[in-house]
């Protein structure tokens, strides 16, 4: 069954009819066309597929399309403004924290989040707090020099 | 000069006229072709260059742009940056003048595929080649233009100028200009030595960072095409298991829901992934498995038992005098059992068919060997066939092979629609093909002196890499008794699951056992891990990547167990050596690597910051098969299925990485993707003996492992 769906998406008000218990994965990816955000398992195991929901980091692989109703949904597509990137995209890129750069939108926002929590953290949290963020290229050190570069 | 193909090298009409089209596809200007005997493909694997590798290796363009033509594919290694940087400098370009295409078969020169570390060492060498040949092109045309001698003309940022006169100049793209000049190389322009160059070995970012932070980059799973349907194709339970019936009804009965049962092929294809995912789950399957013995902790056995004749390498002296000049005799099981790739991105293929054309795109490291794998499976001639390689999001050995690819072209013939199959998490660890369990046996021997004598190495299922000698051993003899590509490579397998290559293949397992036999040599006479190497070696790349190591770490000796928990491995990869020092302690039973320091001499390094990050990657992710990931299986059915129960390296595994490069400019580029994941089991199982004399002698010291190890 169709559901109308509204929330804001990158800032932008969103309306979309589709089935509710749809992931917000691919509802992303398939309908509103925005594939920076990645499947990696399906099963809130590996981070790839994370995008902030009301200033909180959540898997969206796992999250029924339905429960962003009237909510603030951001995508790593809603992370610079136009040609500016956000300080963590430049700390990415200035720190080689990007090899395949496949798990980078989850990085991102799961590093966004973290910093929307606790502006300042400590290495330690960091490292705590991306923990369940998966990297296989094994990017992981400059990964937290990145994000460290960013908080504080 | 100037005119349509200047060079009297006589070509075949064929050549000509594939040349034409080739030219017709990306345009004038000036044109380097692959030359068919000097160059990369035909280096690589002589014999196996396709004969219809007519590609180009470049094209300077008429408005001075640079376009490199590459059979390799970017999986995150960097391969782009470091291509890029060596063109443009070759040339006398600005980097940002060359733009890159990589993996493309109707564009590119025939390539064997990225595995090997080899696509700087040997593409990008050839490759440099036809670009010093485009330079040598354009110095002509601009000696003739400015009416100069050729040898007062300059090159800086693709402008060429007189010397002493630096008004009378020329732009790359002027002398381009209207100009159909095709060349094939013939390997006599000089290369430029290392002192001349302005882009090699500066640290460079990648430039393909902006479109990795922004979500813009395209995977092959992120192309959009209006008639996309997502297949999700029917597994078996267990690999070999005989389908017996099949009720594809239920999925049938979900609306937009296409069933196809063709050519070998079950699959359900729809145009959202979930609900094809739905539709997989409602075919009812009944299946017949063998029934097997074999399991994480019998296939040992059975690999030794059933392995076929072995091949000898490098016979030094002799056994038996060996033994007996051998004071002591040290004979030790090393084992390693089945890995998974595991990257990030699974396994994903899409494909088209228009007019006769099958084009494919593909998450893949061996796009041309897709193209006739395809082509055979369809029936259409090669040339019928295009694979377009997207960004590739990991590989690590794992994407040489797989069915996707000619599972997407032959549903995209079948439908009529574009198709993409992509593999989930729980298919991708059932369908990779692993790297191979493996058993190495070692006799060594030293004399009173801490002298090695004997070195009889004996390796099953992993094959000769990373078991080189460098150490000088007077009576050595290397056995390999099956290779390290399982059965991929066509041969017979001795696995009940599919095996192939796993990032520097063999060499991990290889270097573990070898390395760790050295340490307890040294621990029998009490003499420390470093010197005994020393003492053993006058490899003169090996004592330097081990000095410097050292000295980098601050190492003070000391012959284990020390109690202090440092550990050295050492060893030779893709023309490479590495060395590394780990530093580690114990976590509630469990391995915590709390440092280690890497130095890697890999010849010209040619971006110093993409290597780093290469290193950096290998260690952390050595720490994986090291530490904790394990494949459990029984017969053809794996257990393992999601990360969950293989526990790759994660954010709070990770140790201070201190990777540095070991100058060696009097080499030409050398490895640089694998060399410093092979060392890093021995120097963690060396620092976990000397931290409390426990020797751990099969992969992944697991705290089960560590503790049985420390009862015995
Ligand atoms: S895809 Fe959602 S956590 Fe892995
Ligand atoms: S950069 Fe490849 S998985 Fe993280």
């Amino acid at each position: 069954m169709k559901e109308t769906i509204q929330f804001t998406l990158n800032g932008k008000p969103t309306t979309i009819e589709v089935e509710g218990d749809r992931t917000l994965l691919w509802v992303l990816r398939t309908d509103l066309g925005l594939t920076g955000t990645k499947f990696g398992c399906g099963m809130g195991l590996c981070g790839s597929c994370t995008v902030v929901v009301d200033r909180k980091a959540v898997r969206s692989c796992r999250l029924p399309v339905r429960n962003v109703n009237g909510k603030d949904v951001m995508t790593v597509e809603g992370l610079a403004q136009g040609d500016a990137l956000h300080p963590l995209q430049k700390a990415f890129l200035e720190y080689g924290a990007v090899q395949c750069g496949f798990c980078t939108p989850g990085m991102l926002m799961n590093a966004y989040a973290l910093l929307l929590q606790n502006p300042d953290a400590t290495r330690d949290e960091i490292i705590q707090g991306m923990d369940n963020n998966l990297c296989r290229c094994s990017a992981h050190t400059r990964i937290v020099q990145a994000i460290e570069s960013v908080s504080k | 000069m100037g005119t349509d193909n200047s060079k009297s090298i006589p070509e075949s009409d064929r050549d000509t006229l594939a040349r034409r089209d080739f030219i017709k596809m990306v345009g004038g200007g000036i044109v380097v072709f692959f030359a068919a005997d000097s160059t990369a493909g035909g280096a690589q694997f002589p014999g196996m260059r396709q004969e219809t590798d007519l590609n180009a290796y470049l094209r300077i363009a008429q408005d001075g742009k640079v376009t490199v033509f590459s059979g390799k594919i970017e999986m995150g290694q960097g391969n782009t940056t470091a291509l890029a940087q060596m063109a443009a400098d070759e040339l006398g370009t600005a980097l940002e003048s060359v733009t890159m295409v990589m993996g493309d078969t109707d564009l590119c020169p025939w390539d064997m595929g990225t595995f090997g570390s080899m696509s700087i060492r040997v593409y990008g060498q050839a490759m440099r080649a036809a670009a010093a040949e485009a330079r040598e092109i354009l110095l002509a045309l601009a000696a003739e233009r400015l009416r100069k001698p050729k040898s007062r003309l300059g090159i800086e940022n693709g402008v060429i100028f007189d010397t002493e006169d630096k008004t009378a100049r020329v732009t790359f793209g002027q002398l381009a200009q209207g100009r159909k000049i095709t060349r094939k190389l013939d390997g006599k322009a000089a290369l430029k030595p290392p002192s001349q160059f302005r882009i090699m070995g500066k640290p460079t970012a990648r430039l393909d960072g902006v479109e990795k932070v922004t979500g813009k980059a395209k995977y092959t799973g992120d192309l959009r095409f209006p008639d996309l349907l997502y297949a999700r194709v029917l597994r078996p339970p267990a690999h070999g298991a005989k389908l017996k019936s099949l009720d594809v009804s239920a999925a049938q009965k979900i609306p937009g829901v296409t069933v196809v049962n063709q050519d070998g092929i079950v699959a359900v294809l729809h145009a959202d992934s979930e609900t094809a995912s739905k539709a997989l789950a409602a075919i009812q399957s009944e299946y017949e498995a063998q029934e097997s013995a074999l399991d994480e902790n019998t296939i040992f056995e059975h690999l030794v038992k059933t392995a076929p004749q072995p091949r000898s390498l490098d016979p030094r002296g002799d056994l038996a005098a060996g033994e007996k000049m051998s004071e002591t005799v040290f004979e030790e099981t090393y084992l390693n059992g089945y890995g998974a790739h595991a990257p990030i991105e699974t396994h994903t293929a899409c494909a088209k068919m228009e007019g006769g054309k099958m084009t494919v795109w593909a998450s893949t490291q061996t796009p041309f060997m897709d193209q006739s794998g395809i082509a055979g499976a369809l029936g259409m001639p090669s040339e019928s066939v295009r694979v377009i390689t997207p960004l590739v999001g990991g590989g690590f050995g794992g994407k040489s092979a797989g069915t996707h690819v000619v599972e997407a072209a032959r549903l995209a013939k079948i439908t009529g629609k574009t198709v993409q199959v992509f593999y989930d998490r729980e298919e991708e660890f059932f369908m990779t093909a692993y790297r191979p369990a493996a058993v190495v046996k070692i006799k060594s021997g030293i004399d009173g002196s801490g002298r090695i004598t004997l070195w009889d190495y004996n390796v099953y299922c992993a094959g000769d890499r990373g078991s080189e000698q460098y150490y000088d051993v007077p009576h050595s003899l290397i056995r390999t008794y099956g290779s390290a590509m399982g059965g991929m490579m066509g041969g017979p397998s001795q696995h009940p699951i599919l095996t192939g290559t796993w990032r520097a293949p063999g060499a991990n397992i290889n270097i573990f056992a070898k390395e760790s036999q050295i340490d307890i040599m040294a621990a029998k006479c009490r003499m420390d891990p470093l010197e005994f190497r020393l003492k053993n070696t006058t490899d003169a790349r090996m004592r330097r990547v081990l000095e410097a190591a050292a000295g980098r770490f601050g190492y003070k000796p000391a012959a284990a167990p020390s109690g202090r928990g440092v550990g050295i491995g050492c060893g030779i990869d893709a023309g490479s050596y590495v060395a590394q020092i780990a530093e580690i302690e114990l976590n509630s039973g469990a391995v915590r690597v709390r440092k280690i320091t890497a130095a890697q001499d890999m010849g010209i390094c040619v971006n110093p910051k993409g290597a780093l990050m290469q290193m950096e990657g290998c260690i952390m992710m050595g720490l994986g098969y090291t530490l904790t990931e394990d494949i459990s299986f029984r017969g053809g059915r794996i257990f393992t299925s999601n990360f969950h129960n293989y526990r790759i390296p994660r954010f709070s595994m990770l140790p201070e990485i201190d990777a540095f490069i070991v100058k060696n400019d009097e080499l030409d580029p050398q490895g640089c993707g694998e060399p410093s994941v092979v060392p890093v089991g021995a120097a963690v199982a060396n620092a976990l003996f000397d931290l409390n004399g426990t020797r751990v002698f099969q992969m992944p010291l697991t705290p089960e492992r560590i503790r049985a190890a420390s009862r015995s």
